[in-house]
């Protein structure tokens, strides 16, 4: 496998390698070949990269800073903990990226309704944001559980004008909200794009959900040698669906001496069966349009995941990252929620940054990684997301009295 | 020639659709499944679509899904969906499986279609499978002589229904409406007009449905389709009257078949 045949994947109908591809309604097809087509002539229209380009400065903020991590670093072997700073984005995540993409794609292809589903409620928001923004209808589905882990998330949906309407069936979190996204969509496919949140689902999202976040590993590498003069030892990531570690990983996938690791939520525990990491504890399976791995039993029903972090509840991974993972070309690693609520506490009382849960699993890798690498490594982490949405259930954990 | 092709042979030389009807496997109770299936037999039912129970049944509506978790809950397995098969294609019922992709590759490609088969089966039909992903089921439902059924939509261009007429075997499912699995009060006008595009690419017969439930609908469709559809509508019959409820509506639907 060289370089070249990495980064040119998927193919034409979506597969990397055996992974990805459209497993959907029939329903769906015409949709999903009109947001391809939509999509591919997007990319190559310079009117349409002004346009986000001229969001993404002024009204993302970007690019996003690269902060140097010296006192959480003294916790990680002496290895240089470099944060990507995408907590620093308008709404509080790398998730508006992906919407203003989409968002202006909805706008293009003439549709007026715009559905999304929401795990920790980040990709709800900048859902509800972009739709404020553009003035697109927008109706966000979410568990019934995650409503209620994520109340501050909810309330910001709703003062932007959205809907949301707690999913009550199933395991009530985002696996879902997916379905009912879904179910929503081929029913009103005439007028709604879904906006689907994270690199999974059939193609073209896996890929065109990564190109709108390849800007945070663009800007990253550029950073990385104006800076430092070099690249980094490792590029690290949380990973639940997977669309934050995707948009880090994109530029360096090319640099062969650049490690990317990619941490899953563990849970309880991989041996608990409640957790959350489909690479490291899963099974090749089909779930939500796309072949990658998921966590189900032997009748090919799909197994609740486990996870403190909302957005990381996720039991299937996109298959970009079931790709690299067969391919050798990134490592997945699971962190339990133990691991990374350490990791929260640590990085809020070293470096005055609370992190959301999710991008503390990626802190929790960054110190393990940091402890085997020891002096001059350099580690680049994405912080993907701020931790606001989530003191209360950090009180909570940490038996606070508020 | 399958039984399939004999159900829609024998329908079509009576003047009339046939009745398809689709019930979960394990629902009520895996021997309830198979009583309920024996009164809609009786009660007039020709063709009859297994349900295999899926966790993430993105293109059902709310009655199949209860009944798909009250199945799954109930403890239904692959092999569940399999003996169901067996016991109903003993009836002397042409036995189709109506499954999410994900259990089938789990099960094992080839390994399904030959049990499925052995079982007694005709016929599969894939919800969430387009021919473009189907290359290892084409090959092992034709070395197992087993019928593979895709849908065509009402937004299938012509293209694509082409393709999935290419690659259906026994016959063509049409969906009624764009959206999942639930009684509709009115099915879409649109529905004859997509009956009569496949046509034009297909000769294998055509059912409708996706939101049938009552025999005025069923009339109406009878009318240019070979096949009826109706799924939800039986398993409320079911929750509410057991067998005697799906007997009775296989009979009033049957009314509604002529043409």
């Amino acid at each position: 496998m060289t370089v070249d045949e990495v980064v040119s994947v998927p193919d034409l109908r979506g597969h990397f390698g055996k992974f990805g591809g459209r497993f959907v309604p029939e329903a769906l097809m015409a949709a999903l070949d009109e947001l391809d087509e939509a999509f591919r002539k997007a990319s190559v229209d310079p009117g349409f990269i002004k346009q986000l380009r001229e969001l993404q400065v002024n009204y993302t903020g970007r690019p996003s800073p690269i902060t140097e991590a010296k006192r959480f670093s003294q916790h990680a072997g002496g290895a240089t903990i470099l944060l990507k700073r995408e907590d620093l984005n308008h709404t509080g995540s790398h998730k508006i990226n992906n919407v203003l993409g989409q968002g202006l794609l909805t706008q293009r292809m003439g549709k007026t309704r715009v559905i999304a589903e929401t795990g920790a409620g980040q990709h709800g928001v900048a859902t509800a944001t972009v739709a404020a923004l553009l003035g697109l209808e927008c109706v966000v589905y979410m568990g019934e559980e995650d409503t209620k882990r994520q109340a501050l998330n909810v309330a910001r949906m709703k003062l932007l004008g959205a809907t949301v309407v707690p999913v009550t069936i199933g395991s009530r979190t985002l696996k879902d909200a997916i379905n009912e996204a879904m179910r929503d969509w081929v029913a009103n496919v005439e007028t709604t794009h879904y906006m689907l949140g994270t690199v999974a689902g059939p193609a073209p999202f896996p890929e065109m959900v990564r190109d709108f976040h390849r800007i945070i590993g663009d800007e990253s590498r550029e950073q990385m040698l104006s800076r430092y003069g070099r690249l980094p030892d490792v590029v690290a990531a949380c990973v639940g669906g997977g669309s934050n570690a995707i948009g880090i990983f994109t530029a360096f996938i090319p640099d062969a001496s650049v490690r990317l690791l990619g941490l899953e939520a563990g849970g309880e525990g991989i041996e608990t069966g409640r957790h959350a990491s489909t690479i490291v504890g899963g099974a090749v399976g089909v779930l939500h349009g796309a072949r990658s791995y998921i966590m189900q039993d032997d009748d090919g029903q799909t197994i609740e995941s486990h996870s403190i972090s909302a957005g990381l509840d996720y039991p299937s991974v996109g298959p970009e990252h079931a790709y690299l993972a067969d391919i050798g070309r990134a490592e997945y690693r699971s962190v339990t929620d133990v691991e990374a609520m350490n990791a929260f506490k640590l990085l809020c009382e070293t470096e005055g940054i609370i992190p959301a849960i999710e991008t503390a699993h990626a802190l929790a890798g960054a110190i393990e990684i940091g402890k085997e690498l020891g002096e001059g490594a350099i580690i680049l982490i994405n912080l993907s997301g701020r931790g606001d949405k989530d003191v209360e259930t950090a009180a909570k954990y940490f038996g606070m009295n508020l | 020639m399958s039984s399939l092709h004999d159900a829609f042979a024998r329908a079509k030389s009576e003047n009339r659709a046939a009745l398809i009807a689709y019930l979960p496997a394990g629902y009520p109770s895996e021997d309830g499944a198979v009583e309920c299936i024996a009164a809609m037999v009786e009660g007039g039912v020709d063709i009859v679509e297994i349900g295999f129970p899926y966790s993430d049944p993105v293109m059902d509506g709310p009655t199949i899904q209860d009944a798909v978790n009250i199945s799954l809950e109930g403890g239904t397995k692959s092999a569940t969906v399999i003996n169901t098969v067996k016991r109903v294609s003993e009836l002397g019922v042409p036995a189709l499986v109506m499954s999410y992709w994900n259990p089938i590759e789990r099960y094992g490609v080839d390994a399904f279609a030959a049990d499925f088969h052995a079982a007694g089966g005709v016929g599969v039909i894939t919800p969430d499978l387009t021919p473009e992903e189907a290359e290892d089921w084409i090959t092992s439902t034709n070395s197992n002589d087993v019928d593979r059924v895709f849908l065509v939509a009402l937004s299938s261009s012509d293209e694509r229904i082409a393709k999935v007429a290419n690659a259906t075997t026994g016959f063509i499912y049409a969906g009624a409406v764009m959206g999942v699995t639930g009684a509709r009060t009115s099915v879409s006008d649109a529905i004859e007009g997509l009956v009569a595009k496949v046509r034009r690419h297909s000769d294998l017969p055509v059912a409708v449905g996706l939101g049938v439930s009552t025999p005025e609908q069923a009339h109406e469709i009878a009318q240019y389709a070979d096949g009826v559809i109706v799924g939800s509508a039986f398993v409320t019959a079911i929750k509410n009257d057991g067998p005697a409820g799906a007997k009775a509506l296989a009979q009033a639907l049957s009314q509604g078949l002529s043409r």
